[in-house]
């Protein structure tokens, strides 16, 4: 009851003093929405690396042949011939925690069609290649694992391949191609991917079985690659770590040496990002918070300067009956109530600062709960600490001097 | 006989200026009873003031005794002392102390929120009769700035009256008003006696003092004269008695 009463009392104060409350929120609104925008984006370009990184298979692993010393000359990792097919096969019979797995040989060359040639990518893989690259197909079929064993000579296109060797919109499923003037019969086309984060075009490879290319192609029998899926991305890391000791035991390492070979998941390519990702978002924090705290700062110089305006006032409330603690709680309800409606409108302005953002500047944005609950409780705080002090000197005035007070 | 309302004994004040000990109130007694029109009177420096700060809870005594309605004032806390103030006296003042900006009828309740136990709708209902009883009903959603100087004592004065006070203790209440509406208050304070009302009016002006039924004079900080006043004056007689004005 008396609550409510003070909650009437500091109510009024800020309606009869409309302009100066809202001056007053204006520090508080601006440090709130910049917060909320900052989090949003921080949030949304974190999420965008994730979308981004998942499209190319989030659950993705590479195995590549690490950097070796031969001789005392250190090599470069791809000339290394380390990754063999037993080392797939090793992985295939021996790992629990991956669902797709294939090898992969990679080579350049100029794909021809006719009178139209491209120069491209080949990569000789397996069926499950695109499970693990979460492709689709847009037409024709994948090669299967009797292709693979003969060594057909079958290949799928990316839509820039087809693009640039079939220029007058021919369907290219079942025509003939050349990939450095080697045959191949195309049984499919890839689905359209786009150019990855870093600005490669995924669209831009000829796919076959792994046989025919090592054999018919770069005529080598050992891998550049082994590519594999965890069955999920919690599992990734374990997967990691599964793989670097089947491979260990399959090259024979000494405890003291250390991988000739790389093992990465996505999930580091992720961390990575978005570590980067978030040091700026807490740099645009900490700016933002800044403004929060001269917002809170103002609430405490507009309250000081309201104490000693209202002086007369108090030692009338004192008067007649008011208690130094009824003065102090109606001078904090007053900034408390400054400083959350303060907050609401932040919120508010911040999410139509986002939603501005993302709508205009093509940002990507993603407002995080946490980013609200925060600011909010950030805003009843800055409320309390910066309303403490002035209400505490209004509630320790002597009121036979504040009565007197002109 | 009616009952002692305030009780003051040997009552003393000190104050401490730097090394010197100034005696604003030097052992002062007397009482006031029940539906008495007291005048306390006295020059500047004659401790009116201080005897007012006392009187109205604002102020503890340095030694003496100071009982209002039976309630020893002596050693209470600052928080006691408020709600003795809010209970027991309804304060008057020469600058009326209201609320800008702020309706009559708010005004007036301002005692009450500060009292838990009077709800909302009881609030509002005292407020209305209590601003009815001093001629104001009609406008209880003025504010300050739209009254009149008289106007804005009266709220004042209904203010002092919601909380049905003990006693109204009332500080030079008419100093910033002119003759007419001096003599207008003063009949409004006489009226407001008959109806059985305690008053302690402090003030500096005499013709004041001949409108209470006692008068009690300070001068250095004892009582110079406590005398019945058997000649009471009707305001409401000299205010007709005034020139008529034009306006």
């Amino acid at each position: 009851m008396r609550l409510l009463n003070l909650f009437k009392i500091a109510t009024k104060a800020i309606i009869l003093n409309k302009t100066r409350t809202l001056l007053t929120m204006l520090g508080i609104i601006i440090g709130v929405a910049s917060v909320i925008a900052m989090l949003a984006i921080g949030e949304g370009s974190k999420e965008s690396i994730r979308t981004t990184i998942s499209a190319m298979g989030s659950n993705m692993i590479t195995i590549k042949a690490g950097a070796d010393t031969r001789g005392g000359v250190r090599q470069e990792a791809s000339v290394m011939e380390s990754l063999t097919l037993s080392d797939y096969k090793a992985i295939k019979a021996q790992s629990n925690l991956l669902s797709y797995s294939t090898p992969v040989v990679e080579g350049k060359g100029q794909v021809i069609n006719g009178s139209n040639n491209w120069p491209s990518s080949i990569y000789g893989v397996n069926p499950e290649y695109l499970s693990i690259k979460v492709v689709d197909l847009q037409s024709g079929s994948m090669f299967t694992d009797a292709e693979v064993q003969t060594a057909a000579k079958v290949a799928l296109i990316g839509q820039t391949v087809v693009d640039n060797i079939f220029p007058d919109g021919q369907e290219p499923v079942g025509q003939m191609i050349r990939f450095n003037n080697i045959p191949f019969k195309v049984i499919g086309v890839l689905e359209e991917k786009g150019e990855n984060t870093f600005g490669q075009d995924q669209d831009d490879v000829v796919i076959a079985p792994y046989t025919t290319v090592q054999k018919r192609i770069l005529a080598i029998d050992h891998l550049n690659q082994i590519m594999a899926s965890a069955i999920s991305e919690e599992e990734a890391p374990n997967a990691v770590i599964e793989l670097s000791s089947i491979l260990r035991e399959q090259h024979k390492l000494a405890d003291s040496e250390d991988d000739d070979f790389h093992v990465r998941s996505m999930e580091e390519l992720i961390s990575t990002f978005s570590s980067t990702s978030e040091m700026l978002t807490i740099l645009l924090v900490a700016v933002a918070s800044i403004s929060l705290l001269i917002g809170g700062i103002g609430i405490m110089n507009i309250m000081y300067v309201s104490v000693k305006e209202r002086t007369k006032e108090i030692g009338l409330r004192m008067a007649v009956g008011g208690k130094g603690s009824d003065i102090l709680m109606q001078f904090l309800i007053e900034a408390i109530l400054i400083s959350i409606t303060g907050g609401v409108l932040g919120v508010l302005l911040g999410l139509g600062a986002t939603v501005f953002i993302e709508k205009f500047l093509n940002w990507p944005t993603s407002v995080a709960m946490y980013s609200i609950v925060i600011s909010f409780a950030v805003c009843a705080v800055t409320g309390i600490f910066f309303g403490w002090y002035p209400a505490r000197k209004a509630s320790a005035l002597d009121p036979i001097t504040a009565l007197r007070y002109e | 006989m009616s009952k002692a309302i305030i009780k003051i004994e040997d009552l003393k004040r000190e104050f401490t200026m730097g090394t010197e000990t100034v005696h604003a109130l030097r052992g002062i007694s007397f009482d006031i009873k029940e539906g008495e029109f007291v005048t306390i009177m006295g020059s500047s420096g004659s401790g009116k003031s201080t005897m007012l700060n006392i009187l109205g809870c604002l102020d503890q005594p340095t030694s003496g005794t100071y009982e209002i309605d039976g309630v020893r004032v002596k050693d209470l806390s600052r928080n006691e002392l408020a709600t003795i103030r809010n209970e027991k006296i309804g304060f008057i003042f020469q600058s009326y102390n209201l609320l800008a900006r702020t309706s009559a009828v708010e005004n007036v309740e301002l005692p009450l929120l500060y009292n838990s136990k009077v709800s909302t709708e009881e609030r509002r209902k005292r407020a209305i009769e209590a601003l009815e009883k001093v001629g104001l009903g009609e406008r209880l959603h003025h504010t300050p700035a739209q009254l009149s100087g008289g106007q804005q004592q009266r709220v004042a004065i209904a203010r002092s009256l919601v909380n049905n006070p003990v006693m109204i203790l009332a500080d030079e209440a008419t100093g910033n008003l002119d003759t007419r509406t001096s003599y207008e208050i003063m009949s409004l304070f006489q009226e407001l006696n008959k109806q059985g009302i305690t008053i302690t009016f402090v003030t500096h002006e005499p013709d004041i003092a001949t409108f209470s039924s006692r008068t009690i004079v300070l001068k250095d900080g004892a009582v110079m004269k406590d005398y019945k006043n058997e000649n009471i004056q009707s305001a409401a007689n000299e205010l007709a008695k005034l020139p008529k004005q034009d306006d």
